[in-house]
């Protein structure tokens, strides 16, 4: 496998593996993975829907085409775990646990949304899952999930901390501190590399000397991994082997994930610097439509596939329907100094 | 009362604190086994343990970052800066996480964190490690930022900083870890132990004119103050000590009282933070004032390093005067 | 209360006093008042004399022992530079009462010009000597409001501060009348600099003590500015805000004095030496007793209600040389003339020589002004806050009337009344005024 435990390479294109080997999965495995990815699609394209009509602003960062990257590693959790993300994050919060309804909700700015309209797209945290939220700049976070993480070890409560973030932030300081820092106090931390290849309209041959991410954690004598995200459950089991790693011995792990966004960095980017073939030729390997067939190649009904596309559509319809719905934020005083 | 140091008031707070809350640690360069690149933390490591008092790599950004979400998940972190220049590679982390996520997560997570260590100038260590950098942090809603000038309020204050559940910026003044203070027998436990953040002290009474500083102003504007006692003006030093949030009530109390007020920084004069206290001067006693305020600070200049130089930069017990002077229309 | 004239020393230098003893009268804005000492030992110095006004905290007069020197404690009175600070068995600057309860003030206090910021105004009267660079008066916010607290004019001080800025200092030193700046200015009538840079004069036409008036047009020497006395300040500012807060208007009618005159007559002839009863006693009684027939009018404005006013107190206007005081006849309806006669005669008296305590000249309900023994026929009053009216009595007239279609001689009263509108509606003053004629054109009922 091309990505797999990779070696430094000076090839200016991470080219895509074409021979797919499929990890063996089962459809009660599988179709919780798939139902969450689809409704992150639809959630993403709902929100992008609200967004070309002026109901949501500001930035607004879709994850579609990365379904596989946030569901699998979330899926390789306890819910006592923590995630932290940067601003696309919204796969992310909801593979965690968070609802369509607050997620759209604070995407919309009201009052009814996770952070009570206060954050936006960018900055969801909700502590009843454990996701210790978005982060619009991105770097610092890192050393914010080594921080939860360092917290279980210095309590011995055996949490793991997933921290996601793309190959653009694994060159800001704050990145090669928190990965320094998790690696000499053997912190219980999986920092998990989504590589889009675009560090927002920068490809990454252009922004790091080598591609391949994980190899920073070779200085540091931690342990790594490095595959293509296209197979939720090849994700959710290498994810799961550094976490286990974590909350056995408190190893982190700097794990590289290959993949590939379908949209603009934000709403307003209209992606010119890549080609509609390279953009088509990923939408070929769309994760979601291989995790759809997979599930009935495996053995999973029609029907019930039907009857779980049919609800997803129903949970964010009505999730839009209840942003719409609700009040606007009204309050932005009590929560700046906690009295 | 035990006549101690600023240093040992601060070690006492930390310890005291640490006893109380198992969730109490500190982190920071050269805190354990080198005991503190100031002393600060003496001995700490021998009591609680390489688990509680943690040396740090020099990575301001990742240890304030560790410290940050440490404290979102409970725990109650000191993070020692050796010195607040240092503090500028983790501002991200103060300004951007610390000061936000209760505000970002709508409440749902606070940050009960204390970012402490020495600032402003010291003695001949150049520009880059002799800057007063509280304007910086005082700007930034969701930060308190403290800046005791005694030991006794150092202790009290330290220990209010590490209860609270906000990030705090603890700003020592770095040359008055030897200076010594009064500071009460109080047993660990008893509410008189804590010195609220956020409420001023009057240092020294007087009719005349109101001098309002922090930190290391506070003994200048002191010893200022004898100087023009013998010449029968009689100063007011009035002592923030917290910067944000600032008692305008007890600073404006005074003003309306002298009718006059210098403020005195040794930070730059340039948005300092002694411009917002002026603002909230006039704002407040407008009617009051038979003077401009006047402000005292350092030069508008990167510190040199010749010793001459670095006393003509800051302001000295002399400026203080004049600025008097000129309030009270004598020279 | 912040100053006030002391009127007569009751102790002179070298008496004995002890705790208590009366020393010296004073006259404040309000009435006159007792200053009693709290200290043992001779008088060795009075420091201030008769129809001095001293500000609240001045020294007037050394306490000691006899024959101490006083030379050093004089010196510091007179803000002639720091003083040593008193010593405890040393003569003590006694200073006059702080408020209407007397008690001895600020004993060793420094009297205000020692403030250091004084001290250094006379050493260094540099800054001060500039004009003012606008032309607008410049004064500290401190400087103007203690000018309007103490009554200061700010143009007839010089200012000290840069640029010609007034500052306290200057303020209290023209208040204590002690630097040749304010004295000089508040006493000699030179015109304020703005008058001679007309052009910025609109601009300065802001701010009470500021105000600009057409008297500054003037040259020097065409006018002399007499101080105003605490009381005329008083009276300025009470019946300004009197005329400009109550919505006035006036009902006037002339009554039958005839009978009242000779109902006075026959009064006077029973009393004989016993007093005498003067017209405007028997008004006075009058309009208590029309006020008792109808307290509608016996009430005040207060914003949310009328108050009515259960007992009748009538204030009567006194005039005395430097402004005018009305004492109060306190439930005149229940009087009878001849005490009403005797209460007004030494009410009246006292209230010239000032001896008036301050129970004695509030609380009424109504008020009389009488001018008739002026031949003024008729003139009207501004209201006494917060009573609702005040009646004002022109002179009783010999004048040619109609009776049963003949011209007659006949005597006639015109009086007017001023009435509060929130109060006193046109026709209930009318409904009044006639119930009050009723009684004055028959004078029996006022014995009744």
């Amino acid at each position: 496998m091309k990505y797999g435990r990779a070696v430094a390479t000076a090839s200016k294109r991470v080219e895509h593996d074409d021979h797919h080997e499929y990890v063996d999965t089962t459809p009660e495995e599988l179709a919780p993975l798939y139902r969450q990815m689809l409704a992150i699609r639809r959630m993403e394209e709902a929100s992008a829907k609200a967004y070309s009509q002026g109901k949501i602003g500001g930035f607004l960062h879709l994850i579609i085409g990365q379904e596989a990257v946030c569901v699998g590693a979330t899926a390789a959790l306890k819910p006592e775990d923590y995630v932290v993300a940067t601003y696309r994050e919204h796969g992310h919060a909801y593979a965690k646990g968070v609802g369509a309804r607050p997620i759209m909700a604070e995407l919309y700015g009201k009052k009814t949304g996770c952070v009570k309209g206060l954050g936006g797209s960018m900055h969801i945290f909700d502590k009843a899952t454990n996701f210790l939220g978005g982060y619009g700049i991105v770097g610092g976070h890192v050393p914010i999930a080594a921080g939860a993480a360092f917290a279980s070890k210095y309590r011995g409560d055996k949490r793991v901390a997933l921290c996601f973030f793309g190959e653009g932030a694994s060159t800001i300081g704050g990145f090669a501190e928190g990965l320094a820092l998790a690696a000499l106090w053997k912190i219980p931390v999986v920092l998990i590399c989504e590589n889009n290849q675009y560090s927002m309209g920068t490809p990454v041959y252009r922004s790091l000397a080598v591609e391949d991410v994980s190899l920073r954690a070779i200085g540091h004598g931690m342990a790594r991994d490095r595959f293509d995200g296209d197979d939720v459950v090849k994700v959710k089991r290498r994810i799961a082997e550094a976490v286990d790693r974590a909350r056995t011995t408190n190893e982190p792990t700097l794990v590289e994930v290959v993949t590939y966004r379908f949209r603009g960095h934000s709403m307003s980017d209209p992606g010119l610097y890549r080609t509609k073939e390279e953009v088509e030729e990923w939408k070929q390997r769309d994760p979601l439509g291989r995790c759809r067939q997979r599930l009935l190649d495996i053995g999973f009904p029609q029907a019930d596939l039907d009857a779980m596309e049919a609800d997803v559509k129903a949970e964010i319809e009505d999730a839009v329907k209840f942003a719409e719905d609700s009040p606007p934020a009204d309050d932005y005083k009590s929560y700046v100094i906690k009295e | 009362m035990a006549v101690i140091s600023y240093r040992e008031a601060l070690n006492q707070a930390m310890r005291e604190e640490m006893e109380r809350d198992e969730n109490v640690f500190i982190m920071g360069e050269e805190v354990g086994h080198y005991n503190g690149a100031y002393k600060v933390t003496q001995g700490l490591l021998q009591r609680f343990s390489e688990r509680r008092v943690i040396d740090a790599p020099i990575a301001e950004m990742g240890f304030a970052g560790i410290g940050i979400g440490a404290a979102m998940v409970g725990l109650r972190p000191i993070i020692e800066f050796m010195t607040f220049n240092f503090s500028l590679v983790a501002i991200d982390q103060i300004v951007n996480n610390a000061a936000k996520i209760y505000q970002m997560s709508g409440g749902q997570y606070h940050i009960p964190i204390v970012f402490r260590g020495p600032g402003g100038p010291a003695v001949q260590v150049g520009s880059q490690h002799s800057q007063s950098l509280e304007s910086y942090y005082a700007h930034v809603p969701g930060l308190k930022v403290v800046m005791p000038s005694t030991a006794a309020d150092a202790k009290g204050l330290l220990k209010s900083a590490i209860r609270d559940d906000n990030p705090v910026v603890f700003i020592e003044g770095e040359t008055l870890y030897n200076t010594t203070w009064e500071v009460p027998d109080v047993a660990p436990g008893s509410p008189s132990e804590l010195i609220p953040i956020g409420k001023a002290d009057v240092k020294r009474t007087g009719k005349d004119i109101t001098l309002i500083a922090w930190s290391k102003m506070v003994w200048t504007c002191l010893d200022a103050s004898k100087v023009l006692a013998e010449q029968g003006i009689e100063c007011e030093v009035v002592d923030p000590r917290t910067l944000r949030p600032l008692d305008v009530e007890t600073l404006a109390t005074s003003v309306k009282k002298t009718g006059r007020c210098v403020i005195v920084e040794v930070g730059w004069p340039v948005a300092g933070f002694g411009a917002e206290v002026a603002y909230q001067m006039q704002k407040h006693c407008m009617d009051v004032l038979d003077a401009p305020i006047e402000r005292v600070t350092s030069d508008d200049v990167p510190m040199p390093y010749a010793k001459n130089l670095e006393l003509e930069v800051q302001p000295q017990v002399a400026d203080v005067v004049a600025a008097v002077k000129r309030a009270l229309y004598m020279e | 209360m912040e100053e006030g004239v002391l009127v007569r020393w009751t102790k002179k230098e070298g008496d004995k006093v002890s705790p208590g003893d009366l020393v010296a009268e004073v006259e404040t804005d309000k009435a006159n008042m007792d200053f009693n000492i709290e200290d043992e030992g001779v008088l060795l110095k009075l420091l201030v004399k008769e129809g001095d006004t001293v500000k609240l905290g001045a020294p007037v007069a050394i306490i000691g022992n006899a024959g101490e020197d006083t030379t050093a404690l004089e010196a510091q009175a007179k803000g002639g530079g720091a003083a040593p600070a008193p010593k405890a068995d040393a003569p003590k600057a006694e200073s006059k009462p702080a408020d209407a309860a007397p008690k001895v003030a600020a004993k060793q206090e420094a009297p205000p010009a020692d403030k250091p910021a004084a001290k250094a105004a006379a050493a260094k009267p540099t800054a001060g000597d500039a004009p003012p660079s606008s032309g607008k008066l410049l004064a500290s916010p401190l400087a103007k409001s203690l000018a309007i607290e103490l009554g200061i004019d700010l143009r007839t001080i010089k200012g000290s501060g840069p640029g010609g800025r007034i500052v306290e200092r200057d303020v209290k030193a023209a208040a204590d009348g002690k630097t040749e700046t304010g004295d000089e200015a508040a006493r000699t009538p030179s015109p304020p600099a703005r008058s001679r840079q007309p052009e910025a004069e609109a601009e300065a036409e802001t701010g009470t003590a500021l105000a600009v008036r057409p008297v500054d047009a003037l040259e020097a020497g065409d006018w002399v500015d007499l101080p105003a006395s605490n009381m005329r300040r008083r009276i300025a500012a009470r019946l300004t805000e009197a005329k400009r807060d109550v919505p006035h208007f006036y009902l006037q009618r002339s009554l039958d004095a005839a009978p009242m005159m000779a109902f006075r007559a026959r009064l006077n002839d029973l009393l004989g030496d016993r007093g005498k009863v003067s017209v405007n006693d028997l008004v006075i009684k009058a309009v208590a007793l029309a006020l008792r027939r109808m307290p509608e009018c016996n009430a005040a404005w207060e914003g949310e209600a009328i108050r009515q006013f259960h007992r009748v107190h009538i204030g009567v206007a006194v005039a005395i040389p430097d402004g005018l005081v009305t004492p109060v006849v306190r439930d005149a309806d229940q009087k009878g003339i001849g005490a009403i006669a005797a209460e007004v005669r030494d009410l009246a008296e006292r209230a010239k020589s000032k001896k008036l305590k301050s129970h004695e000249i509030t609380g009424s309900t109504f008020t009389v002004s009488n001018l008739g023994m002026f031949n003024i026929e008729r003139f009207t009053a501004i209201i006494n806050p917060p009573e609702a009216g005040i009646l004002a009595i022109g002179g009783v007239m010999d004048v040619p009337v109609v009776k049963d279609g003949q011209v007659v001689a006949g005597k006639r009263m015109t009086v007017s009344m001023s009435c509060d509108h929130r109060v006193i509606d046109g026709a209930l003053g009318a409904k009044w005024l006639q119930v009050f004629a009723d009684l004055v054109e028959k004078p029996e009922s006022l014995a009744l």
